[in-house]
């Protein structure tokens, strides 16, 4: 397992970037699924760095484990936790937009968590002795290289 | 990110280039809404764009609104990848999308 313990601020996203960026291409996932789960960590990071602990800064953990057998079965899975000790926040509580409104009637934002739970095969939370803890799993198919 | 633009007054070609994520995309919306007065014909070329994350979404459906108000917004070269995030997200149907 791989950990990453930084301060929760919008600049620290890019060593955010670099940590995951690094793992996932460490166990061979391919550039599209890097990019994919980029995306998902971008929108759960982002929301942590901007409520969790605001107006002020504290920290976020950040894990990267595998599970499963590479090209085999259960497949190799990869799992990013999240953990804040902010505000209690469950960002799956939230309901989905409506993604059939019409230019003029869909708000503007509201669609990270939602790109999240497409992108990622699964998605979990739970707050644990005061830990905002979030879960997403992927399931890495190094074939697609 | 690179950001490059041609400005006759009323035609503005914008091109994404790279990755647009919480980071830049303030600044990329500035200089856009900067600009923005009197445009009636918008084109955001998206030919070098690799990764979109959600806050650059929410600054093409404001341009989109914005440009539904004073002419027309178009989309073009959308890469496979991008266009993927289009349909999750239901801007193929929110964006003109050449």
């Amino acid at each position: 397992m791989k950990e990453l313990t930084i301060d929760a601020t919008r600049e620290n996203l890019s060593a955010v970037f670099t940590f995951l960026q690094d793992a996932l291409t460490e166990c061979g996932a391919p550039k599209k699924l890097i990019r994919q789960i980029k995306l998902c960590v971008e929108e759960i990071y982002i929301n942590i760095a901007s409520y969790a602990y605001s107006p002020d800064v504290g920290t976020a953990r950040i894990l990267f484990d595998t599970s499963g057998i590479v090209g085999g079965e259960p497949p190799l899975r990869a799992v990013i936790t999240f953990i804040d000790s902010g505000k209690p926040y469950d960002p799956l509580a939230k309901e989905d937009p409506d993604i059939g409104l019409d230019l003029d009637d869909t708000p503007i934002g509201g669609l990270g968590i939602f790109i999240v739970k497409e992108t990622m095969d699964d998605v979990g939370y739970e707050r644990k002795d005061g830990h905002n803890i979030f879960r997403m799993e992927k399931t890495v198919d190094v074939q697609a290289n | 990110m690179e950001f490059e633009k041609t400005n006759d007054g009323k035609t503005m070609n914008i091109e994404l280039i790279g990755e647009i994520d919480s980071m830049n995309v303030t600044e990329i919306e500035e200089k856009l809404l900067k600009e923005v007065e009197g445009v009636t014909d918008m084109t955001f070329d998206l030919k070098e764009l690799e990764y979109i994350s959600s806050a650059g979404l929410r600054m093409l459906l404001q341009m989109q609104k914005m440009m539904k108000t004073q002419g027309n917004m178009v989309v073009i070269n959308t890469n496979e990848e991008v266009m993927e995030i289009f349909k999750v997200t239901g801007f193929v149907r929110l964006l003109n999308i050449a």
